[in-house]
């Protein structure tokens, strides 16, 4: 069987800059991704970044991604990446089993960190699962990674920070955004993301949402409806639009099977998108030596991710006897940037979640 | 309304401009920055140190019109597109706008000029496309139009 | 369906891949997954529920919710969403749960 010194499984911007610190600690890394390329969903955010110049502000998403990859591809053979690689296990004596090309084997690793993100949730209707309903974010993969427009008319559902995010994009590919309906009385994303969609003409409809998709074998249009205060649908007020696209954005969900399956303790924290595993405050599980972060344990954005996957590459380091060069310099400076990323309105959500979790005071 | 549709309402606008009309004789950015976000690229990226934001990322950014120069490496740094620059003339309102779309006009096309509601307000005639590698693909459009829209015009539209 | 012009990113020229899609020939672009060069000839439906044999598409488009599974040269439940096209690849719509040969 392979030996690694550690193991991360996802290599998004949580496990990119885990496997960053890791190497700068002086170990070993292998690096597991199913895609073929590293960066996770980096590779299609075409937008520029919030936050500090820390967690590359104002850069967009796709450069960030190249950026990552580089500062970890120049540890040459201490770094390993297997791409197309689909890992189907863990084990609590910290062997991993993993399928590439239909191929199977397993590895063992002396720390392994699971940072496989989130996937994203659907919204019962009636006729949801017809084809032309597609996730907002895999709308985002078919048109910025693969250069291929989801449709010509698409109604957005939900206005957090993807749904606006990617109806603006849907417009600079060309396609038109026929309205973007929320249920809540208010817009859930930033206000300057809404600014950018509604000055180019989008109709944002608050108190709206859809009652079911229309169509035989996929979408030619939605029924819409509004919403009185307790988000129930208000009888009669129903109209319809046709279109050929209909865009989900109601949030993610952490993907947490691999720590269920190891056995880790899991638990579910509405605010932080879903099951989330327990971790203590160095980031590792209920699994001696197994550790995650990034929205696998709790949804945030992309920079949080970032900062979070560099603290855990420094404690998995620490937990191996590698200790990184600044260790507790950097452990201070980076609780200081989650801090400030964490304390803002639009943080609200995960402040509580993170508050039942038992770790942020 | 700003929680509804992230239009912010003209006297809101008003506020975020510099309180003696006649400083915007000399171009000035315009932040409409509105609610607190963890964000500070308009503050590291200004070469005069005209933008404040601060430690603590979250703050609104404040800024100094004594020391803006109205140059709009903000604008193109900014991560919201949530800042223009603007200034008056003796012929009318002169704005420079971050546009990420394509196609790009060219200098001297008449085009729309749209509010923050995405309606036609008026024409405006483009003086300039600036697009520099430095920009990273969020070009600068210069638009000249009635000087009544200095504070209610916010993008353009091109006239197909 | 292919963006042509785009204002950040730019896709470049890329060589056309042959496959079958039950039985027709169609083109789709190295680079592309099977779903992608799917939607970009306008196929949209993938698959059918198992059940009541509704039409199905993709829904994540990364390899999460399975809703996008074909049979590819013979092998069922394939996430065509995350599977590269490959030169003269049999892609056919799956009917049912797939049976392992």
């Amino acid at each position: 069987m392979k030996q690694c010194e550690s193991i991360i499984i996802g290599g998004g911007p949580a496990g990119l800059r885990a496997a960053k610190a890791l190497l700068e600690s002086g170990a070993r890394v292998c690096l597991i991704d199913r895609n073929a390329s590293m960066g996770g969903q980096l590779i299609k955010q075409t937008h520029m970044f919030f936050g500090s110049e820390k967690q590359h502000a104002s850069t967009r998403g796709i450069s960030i991604q190249h950026k990552l990859l580089s500062d970890v591809m120049r540890y040459g053979s201490r770094i390993e990446i297997l791409s197309e690689t689909h890992v189907v296990g863990v084990y609590q004596d910290k062997v991993i089993a993993c399928m590439k090309d239909d191929r199977f084997f397993k590895m063992r690793g002396e720390a392994i960190i699971i940072a496989t993100g989130a996937s994203e949730k659907h919204l019962p209707f009636e006729n949801n699962d017809l084809p032309g309903v597609y996730a907002a974010g895999a709308v985002q993969t078919l048109m910025n990674e693969y250069g291929i427009k989801p449709g010509h008319k698409v109604l957005m559902v939900g206005s957090g920070n993807i749904g606006l995010i990617v109806s603006y994009q849907l417009m600079q590919a060309g396609v038109e955004v026929v309205a973007l309906a929320e249920a809540a009385s208010q817009i859930s994303g930033y206000h300057v993301h809404a600014s950018k969609i509604k000055r180019h003409g989008v109709d944002i409809l608050t108190n709206t949402s859809i009652k079911r998709a229309l169509g035989e074998t996929e979408v030619t249009g939605a029924e819409l409806w509004k919403l009185d205060e307790s988000w129930q649908g208000i009888e009669g007020s129903e109209w319809t639009i046709d279109l050929d696209t209909i865009c989900i954005s109601v949030g993610l969900a952490p993907l947490s099977e691999l720590f269920q399956q190891v056995g880790a303790n899991v638990e579910y924290v509405r605010e932080l998108g879903g099951n989330v595993p327990v971790i203590d405050n160095t980031y590792q599980t209920t699994i001696d030596g197994v550790y995650a972060c990034g929205d696998a344990i709790g949804i945030e954005e992309a920079s949080s991710a970032m900062v979070e996957g560099e603290m855990t590459g420094i404690y998995a380091a620490h937990a191996m006897a590698k200790a990184h060069p600044n260790e507790s310099t950097r452990l201070k400076a980076l609780e200081e940037e989650l801090a400030f990323l964490r304390s803002g309105p639009h943080a609200e959500k995960i402040r509580v979640g993170y508050k039942k979790r038992g770790e942020v005071s | 309304m700003i929680e509804k549709d992230g239009v912010a309402p003209l006297e809101m606008v008003a506020k975020e401009f510099p309180s003696d009309p006649d400083i915007l004789y000399k171009p000035k950015a315009i932040i409409e920055c509105y609610k607190e976000i963890p964000c500070n690229p308009c503050e590291t990226s200004c070469p005069f140190d005209a933008i404040t934001i601060g430690e603590d990322i979250n703050k609104r950014p404040h800024i100094d019109f004594d020391k803006c120069t109205g140059c709009a490496v903000c604008v193109y740094n900014c991560p919201g597109l949530a800042i223009t620059v603007r200034q008056i003339n003796d012929e009318g309102a002169l704005l420079k706008i971050p546009y990420e779309f394509l196609p790009l006009p060219q200098k001297g096309d008449s085009v729309n000029v749209i509010n923050r509601e995405g309606r036609v307000i008026g024409q405006g005639v483009v003086k300039r496309v600036q697009n520099t590698m430095r920009q990273d693909h969020t070009p600068l459009i210069h638009v000249e139009t009635r000087k009544e829209h200095i504070m209610d015009a916010m993008t353009i539209e091109v006239i197909a | 369906m292919r963006i042509k012009a785009h204002p950040i990113l730019s896709f470049e020229a890329q060589k056309a891949v042959p496959f079958t899609y039950d039985g027709q020939t169609l083109y789709g672009l190295k680079g592309d997954t099977i779903a992608s060069a799917l939607h970009a000839n306008g196929i949209k439906k993938l698959s059918e529920s198992i059940h009541r044999k509704r039409p199905r598409g993709f829904y994540c488009a990364i390899g999460n919710c399975a809703s996008c599974n074909m049979v590819v040269d013979g092998q069922p439940n394939v996430r065509t969403c995350i599977t590269p096209l490959k030169e003269h690849m049999d892609i056919r719509s799956q009917q049912g749960k797939g049976q392992v040969k």
